[in-house]
């Protein structure tokens, strides 16, 4: 069973729910990313998504674009970012997973790259740009060398593109809250629970909302939704600001937890 | 053999290795509704003849194919003709593919129609289109574009349009395509994104190359009226390569060599160009798998023209595929050599081409004049220059 699986059985056993902080790798620096991963773990995130920057991040908001633009600025790249991981997994067994465009892995090579990332200690990708139906190339090395591939869902998916992508998915399904890139505003509504119910109850697969959630009331109303929930722009921002995160993140686990009372 | 140049796409948007659809997940329903659509509107007798009644009567089709009888002269070689899509309503070939969007996204009840444009050619034919079909029009436009062509800028506001200017990134076209990608990932259940060329997912680089074929169907038509056979050769511009598919893709058949010219810039070696086949190579962007200007890790490279036009980093996939086949041969032409023919073909004929069009003026001397005067070559003529006027004088060191 991979990490990513692991983290989730084992919080569906103590009913809760994951939380997947998403942060920007090499913003400011890679060492401050080291830093922050493991406040991050000591704030109580189940699962890390570490982005990877990318020069046309088409499918983020401006935060994270910016974020983007400052990581490149500082010379981040993936290769950087496998050594970075590789560097983590001396000390961490948390959960991480990258979160990319397709183009990067693409022009790394896209079987080297499985190879690379599973020998970091990478747990699994999420690319924005990536549909299962062109996945060919990577989930059969991700299949073989044990990296999960996570596919995204969103509001207008139908019901084949429902049943192409929770086939494909492995680890988790990562269910946009809302038809917008990172950091727009988030709204739940009744269609939307009613897909998430159908997409968990048929994919028997774990579902993690993100997109739009940006505080702590909103994590804890879409954490009764699903088995996840992903926080990335109101910390990407956090950090662009130099604030601590520790404090912030600890209070999204808090709202929650709380959850568990609901279940 | 032949017959594989015209089995592309397969049903998923492939041309050989190129192609495909490369999208975040929530823009999959809406390019699988638009593909949809567009393969019932191809058999739609009442659209196809609505579409053929604006393209003459709207547009001005047929545009003329014109025997460039002082410019042939003063060369010395081949038979120059020029297909005038400089004379097509709003001053391009872009209309073509705009208007047949509108019409489209009209079609499939969309309320709001958003563009990229980078010579703001395609964001005027699009709110030309939108204004005709009585849809709301946002268009997204570089910022070094917005200065660059404040005159199209000027003209997308009168047609009602809004232009939104992106300061993001490198500030020119591929960042504007980034944002329409953005808006329409959030506003796809009512806007309808009219991509300018045949580039990004499938269906757009098949049916743009569609809309755009009818500049071949009626060059194929006029050279055999006029010379009683085909042409030796066809050369066009390559921005994201429709108005040169357009040309290409009814000649297809026929055995002619075909060239298409990409932006130079300051020259291959330099950094400074658009030349995605001489200086690229395999990679995803923007929605499709095709060549691409990257760096070592696979981050998209900023490019330089002198023509907004042709300032991008990728190709259109189907040039790919042609190229690989052997079909389609790819050469680039710099900016200065672009900037000769653009004074040359003003001065011998009294046509002022666009700077994107310029280069294939300047590949078609070239070429006219390594063929002999027994040959016939037809040049994509795919604007006219007014919206560059400006940005010659500045760069003459005239002001104006
Ligand atoms: C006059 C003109 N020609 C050519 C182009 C290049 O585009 P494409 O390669 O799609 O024809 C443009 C693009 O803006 C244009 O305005």
């Amino acid at each position: 069973m991979s990490r990513i699986s692991k983290a989730f059985s084992h919080l569906h056993e103590t009913g809760s729910k994951a939380l997947i902080p998403y942060i920007m790798a090499g913003d400011p620096s890679l060492e401050a990313t080291k830093k922050y991963i493991s406040d991050l773990e000591a704030a109580g995130a189940d699962i890390i998504e570490l982005g990877v920057p990318f020069s046309d991040p088409l499918a983020d908001g401006p935060t994270i674009q910016r974020a983007s633009e400052r990581a490149l600025k500082h010379g981040t790249t993936l290769k950087k970012v496998l050594a970075l991981v590789t560097e983590i997994r001396k000390t961490s067994e948390i959960p991480i997973i990258l979160m990319t465009y397709y183009n990067l892995i693409f022009h790394y090579g896209v079987r080297t790259f499985v190879q690379d990332a599973v020998k970091a200690g990478v747990d699994g990708v999420i690319i924005p740009d990536l549909i299962p139906d062109e996945a060919d190339e990577l989930i059969v090395p991700a299949r073989k060398y044990g990296l999960d591939t996570i596919f995204l869902l969103a509001p207008t998916s139908t019901k084949d593109r429902i049943a192409i992508a929770t086939k494909a998915a492995t680890g988790f399904i990562y269910y946009v809250s809302m038809t917008g890139i990172t950091g727009s505003r988030l709204t739940t509504g009744k269609a939307m629970r009613d897909t998430l119910n159908s997409i968990r109850k048929d994919a028997g697969k774990p579902v993690a909302i993100g997109f739009g959630v940006s505080t702590p009331d909103e994590a804890a109303k879409v954490a009764v939704l699903a088995d996840g929930v992903i926080v990335g722009s109101a910390i990407v921002k956090r950090i662009a600001e130099g604030k601590d995160i520790k404090k912030f993140v600890r209070s999204l686990k808090n709202a929650i937890s709380k959850n568990r009372a609901v279940k | 053999m032949k017959k594989q140049f015209f089995n592309v796409p397969d049903s998923s948007g492939h041309f050989g290795q190129y192609g495909g659809r490369f999208v975040p997940e929530t823009l999959m329903p809406a390019l699988i509704e638009l593909e949809e659509a567009y393969l019932n509107l191809k058999k739609d007798k009442t659209f196809l003849r609505k579409l053929k009644e604006l393209q003459k009567d709207f547009i001005g089709r047929a545009t003329p194919l014109y025997f460039a009888e002082n410019l042939t002269q003063k060369i010395g070689g081949a038979k120059i003709y020029l297909k005038r899509e400089d004379l097509c309503h709003t001053g391009a070939h872009k209309i073509n593919n705009a208007l047949a969007q509108a019409l489209l996204a009209k079609k499939m009840g969309k309320t709001r129609v958003i563009a990229e444009t980078g010579a703001g050619q395609h964001g005027v034919a699009t709110a030309t289109g939108a204004a005709l079909a009585g849809l709301e029009c946002d268009v997204y436009m570089g910022a070094e574009d917005v200065r660059r062509q404040s005159l199209n800028v000027f003209r997308m506001k009168l047609l009602g349009a809004k232009v939104i200017e992106v300061t993001l990134g490198s500030k020119t076209l591929k960042d504007a395509i980034n944002e329409a990608l953005r808006d329409w990932t959030t506003n796809v259940r009512n806007t309808h994104y009219v991509m300018g060329t045949a580039f990004g997912p499938h269906p757009y680089p098949m049916m743009v190359r569609n809309f755009q074929s009818v500049i071949g169907q009626e060059a194929r038509r006029q050279i055999l009226q006029k010379e009683k056979r085909l042409p030796d050769c066809l050369i066009a511009c390559v921005g994201g390569g429709s108005n040169s598919i357009g040309l290409f893709h009814p000649f297809l058949k026929d055995n002619i060599k075909m060239i298409g010219v990409e932006a130079g810039g300051l020259g291959v070696k330099s950094g400074k160009h658009a030349a995605r086949f001489a200086g690229g190579s395999l990679g995803v962007f923007q929605g499709c798998k095709s060549y691409l200007l990257q760096d070592d890790d696979g981050n998209v490279l900023g490019t330089h023209s002198v023509s907004a036009g042709l300032d991008y980093a990728s190709v259109g996939p189907e040039h790919a595929y042609l190229r690989d086949m052997h079909k389609v041969e790819y050469t680039s032409v710099k900016d200065n050599e672009a900037l000769k023919a653009f004074e040359l073909l003003s001065r011998t004929e009294g046509i002022i081409p666009a700077l994107e069009s310029s280069h294939a003026i300047a590949q078609g001397i070239k070429t006219a004049k390594k063929l002999g005067n027994k040959s016939i070559i037809i040049i994509n003529l795919s604007g006219r220059g007014d919206k560059d006027v400006q940005e010659v004088a500045k760069i003459k060191g005239i002001s104006l």
